[in-house]
């Protein structure tokens, strides 16, 4: 009961410091007189949300799909890149530079590569999407994949364990707090790639809707497409982190884990 | 349990006057060139089957080299090892091994990790969906309950002290019914009182299985109380100063530790590894050459 109550206190305190924030951003706004072109109130952000959801709602679908599907091919990719990186010394040695040289690459520049193969649209998005969330979950797993004890390998060696004995066994399973903490890293990601892709070159999603709004100058609704877009990456985020607590709950000694 | 399994006694193996674990001449040299160092001068060893063996000697000796090559972890750089009569990397026999550090998974409880070997040494590994809610459950709580971790299967690593750690490592490098057990400094860093309580454990072990030995150790006690015979070696590039049986009867306790006869082994012991560390000068690098 004692505990409940603390962490009630705990969350309450840090959702009060959370609303704060936007009472005192909109009371800033209207102390000192700023034009809603310049910065709009958050109520008139959520107005504008409310007031255009039937636009919005299909820019958000898109949006969403292409970042979804573009992370879960750069997780695919990724998780094998970094099997791949953790276990070969060559692997490594090769690969290892070519990815840094590519992720050093700001993303925004190869988007006129993709419009040029594929044509604007959805295909970009999601191309963009993907590039831009392999390259931590490549280094994290790859990370964890290197650094199995070196006495555990001499004690799966000696049982005449074949690498995918080890792989499966050990690295992987090892290697899960590496990978989901690349997760939520890469989830974040995705967004910002879909949406600079969506922006320089589609007709849809809440990149697009941001720029045709700026256009025309209705500024609470490119704020309500950032509130989508910071909506969205929450609460992609929330689940990764509820997902990484159940299965690499040992790596935090959660000590409901062990029945009593 | 079930010896009728083990390849050793199923005809596969040794001619049964051949002994089951030999060195000819073998040697480990790391590095290349100007910049090799040999770690391991040519050795010739011969181990029976069913010895405790103790190695003992200063850190860097090649006492855990030696260790690696019996599990197949190192190719001698020179000369041969032959295991259950056959050269390494082509030897059927199973094997055990335990470190210092437990290296328990630490996503698995307890009765998980004491099973990983048998999810992966043949034949075991043939039937471990089958078997492992039933044979293969059993089997490891009859070895937790050997050990005194009756009770601890479902407990998770980070739950238990470095001494229950240990004993569950005991039993992972002994549940698929080694051939040999390797140990390396299996208790080297638990307080005494666990580490007597670990002896006692071990000797019930090996009095049990009847299994082949080798300890690799730097307390001389340790070595005197568990094994049948010793192996004292030289500081790096390391050779077998001394061989010798341990006559002390069996079981031993650690009431015996404290005879007359124990302790005199053990000075014997400690002058030979004092000597061996290079306070008689056998050791003929420059000082500060480190």
């Amino acid at each position: 009961m004692e505990r409940i109550l603390d962490t009630l206190r705990e969350k309450g305190a840090s959702t009060a410091l959370i609303l704060g924030f936007f009472v005192a951003w909109e009371l800033f706004c209207l102390v000192a007189n700023i034009s809603d072109i310049l910065l709009p109130r958050p109520t008139q952000i959520v107005a504008a949300l409310v007031k255009f959801w039937p636009a919005i709602w299909p820019h958000t679908y898109q949006t969403l799909y292409t970042t979804l599907v573009g992370f879960s091919i750069g997780v695919v990719i990724g998780l094998f890149l970094g099997v791949l990186i953790g276990s070969s010394r060559l692997a490594y040695d090769t690969a290892y530079p070519l990815l840094v040289g590519f992720s050093s690459i700001p993303k925004v520049a190869v988007v006129p590569i993709f419009v040029l193969w594929y044509g604007a649209g959805t295909v970009p998005a999601i191309l963009t999407a993907m590039i831009i969330c392999i390259f931590p979950i490549v280094v994290n797993v790859a990370t964890g994949i290197a650094t199995v004890e070196p006495e555990l390998e001499d004690v799966m060696k000696t049982l005449k364990a074949s690498k995918l004995d080890i792989l499966w066994n050990v690295s992987l399973p090892r290697s899960m707090p590496y990978f989901f903490a690349a997760l939520k890293v890469a989830i974040t990601l995705a967004f910002v790639g879909s949406v600079v892709a969506e922006t320089v070159a589609s007709n849809r999603g809440i990149g697009n809707m941001m720029m045709i709004a700026s256009s025309s100058f209705n500024v609470p609704l490119v704020f309500a497409g950032l509130f989508v877009l910071a909506g969205l990456g929450v609460t992609l985020y929330v689940l990764f982190s509820l997902i990484e607590h159940r299965v690499t709950g040992w790596a935090h000694r959660k000590t409901d884990l062990a029945s009593p | 349990m079930n010896a009728q399994l083990r390849p050793a006694e199923a005809g596969g193996g040794a001619v049964p006057t051949a002994p089951f674990i030999e060195f000819e001449n073998a040697s480990i040299t790391y590095g290349k060139g100007a910049r090799a160092v040999q770690a391991l001068a040519p050795t010739s060893l011969k181990i029976a089957e069913g010895e405790f063996v103790a190695l003992v000697g200063p850190s860097g000796c090649g006492k855990s080299t030696i260790l690696k090559m019996v599990g197949e972890l190192l190719k001698p750089s020179t000369g041969f090892v032959f295991v259950a009569g056959r050269e390494i990397g082509a030897n059927p026999i199973r094997i055990g091994m335990a470190y210092q550090n437990p290296t328990l998974l630490p996503w698995l409880n307890i009765r998980d990790n004491v099973m990983l070997p048998l999810k992966i040494v043949p034949p075991f590994r043939q039937g471990f969906r089958a078997k492992r809610n039933s044979e293969f459950r059993d089997r490891v709580e009859t070895l937790l309950k050997q050990v005194g971790l009756a009770g601890f299967a479902e407990k998770f690593p980070f739950q238990l002290s470095g001494g229950m750690m240990q004993r569950a490592n005991l039993c992972r490098a002994l549940v698929h019914d080694p051939d040999l057990l390797l140990l390396d400094e299996p208790f080297g860093a638990l307080d005494q009182f666990t580490r007597e309580e670990l002896w006692a454990v071990m000797q019930d072990l090996w009095l049990s299985k009847k299994l082949t030995v080798i300890l690799v150790t730097h307390d001389l006690r340790e070595a005197a109380y568990l094994a049948s015979r010793i192996c004292v070696m030289s500081a790096r590039p390391g050779r077998i100063l001394d061989d010798q049986i341990v006559e002390l009867p069996r079981p031993r306790t650690i009431d015996m530790t404290f005879q007359p006869d124990f302790v005199e082994l053990n000075q014997k012991l400690r002058a030979m590894i004092v000597g061996a560390r290079g306070g008689t000068g056998i050791v003929s690098h420059p000082p500060g050459a480190a």
